[in-house]
């Protein structure tokens, strides 16, 4: 049990623990998104993945993406837990609570959360196919910077 | 400078980090650097962050910095 708010781990992920993390008495919503592995993309069969992360950037990356969602939604609590390592279909990939007083917030806050995930933080899937293996995010047209950098100009000083 | 390399970059190179000596340097030199030393590299899309926080190709790189080559990120 790790009762940080902004996690990695090579273990499987067990969601309640991560809504518990953001539970409080002036909550009337929590929103909680189980992100998973999915089998066909695209008519292709994956096998398995492989998650690689650079971790101490990816924890520093999710506790500012913290910092952003409470910028951005004063009232909300964020937790957010990335598996890293051998995951097979259908296991948890990533667990994202968001408490706030009204589900308008919990549900935008959510949101906003995975998308900026997959645009800043540091980590990098390989998908296993039946006939071969890639790093996504390699594959041209798929996750390419369109102006060669993500959207993060707040973060170059 | 430590270079830090990741997925298909950490395959390619075949080891998870280089040690570099090579001063002072931008971002762009050092790109220019490795496709010399390293001919397979490719270092197209690729992001860098010193010392953990993005920087852009005008960066200078200081002899004892951590770098970081983070290919297109695809957590999530």
């Amino acid at each position: 049990m790790n009762s940080a708010l902004y996690v990695l781990t090579d273990q499987p992920i067990l969601p309640e623990e991560v809504t518990d993390k953001v539970k409080r008495r002036e909550a009337g919503a929590i929103t909680l998104f189980i992100g998973t592995v999915r089998e066909l993309t695209l008519g292709k069969r994956t096998l398995y993945l492989e998650y690689e992360a650079y971790t101490s950037m990816a924890i520093a990356q999710l506790t500012r993406i913290g910092q952003e969602v409470r910028d951005r939604w004063p009232d909300t609590i964020s937790a957010i837990t990335h598996r890293t390592g051998h995951l097979e279909i259908s296991d948890i990939a990533v667990v994202i609570a968001v408490s706030s007083p009204h589900r308008k917030a919990a549900y935008e806050a959510n949101e906003y959360i995975i998308e900026r995930i997959k645009q800043i933080v540091p980590i990098w899937k390989k998908e296993q196919w039946e006939d071969g293996s890639e790093w996504i995010g390699d594959q041209s047209g798929q996750n390419a910077y369109p102006d060669g950098k993500p959207l993060i100009d707040s973060d170059i000083e | 400078m430590k270079i830090l390399l990741f997925a298909h970059l950490r395959e390619e190179f075949g080891a998870s980090s280089l040690s570099l000596d090579l001063g002072e340097i931008t971002v762009t030199d050092l790109f220019e650097e490795l496709e010399k030393r390293y001919a397979n590299s490719s270092l197209h899309q690729v992001m860098v962050a010193v010392n953990e926080q993005f920087v852009n190709r005008d960066y200078l790189i200081q002899a004892d910095d951590t770098v970081a080559l983070l290919p297109p990120v695809s957590g999530g």
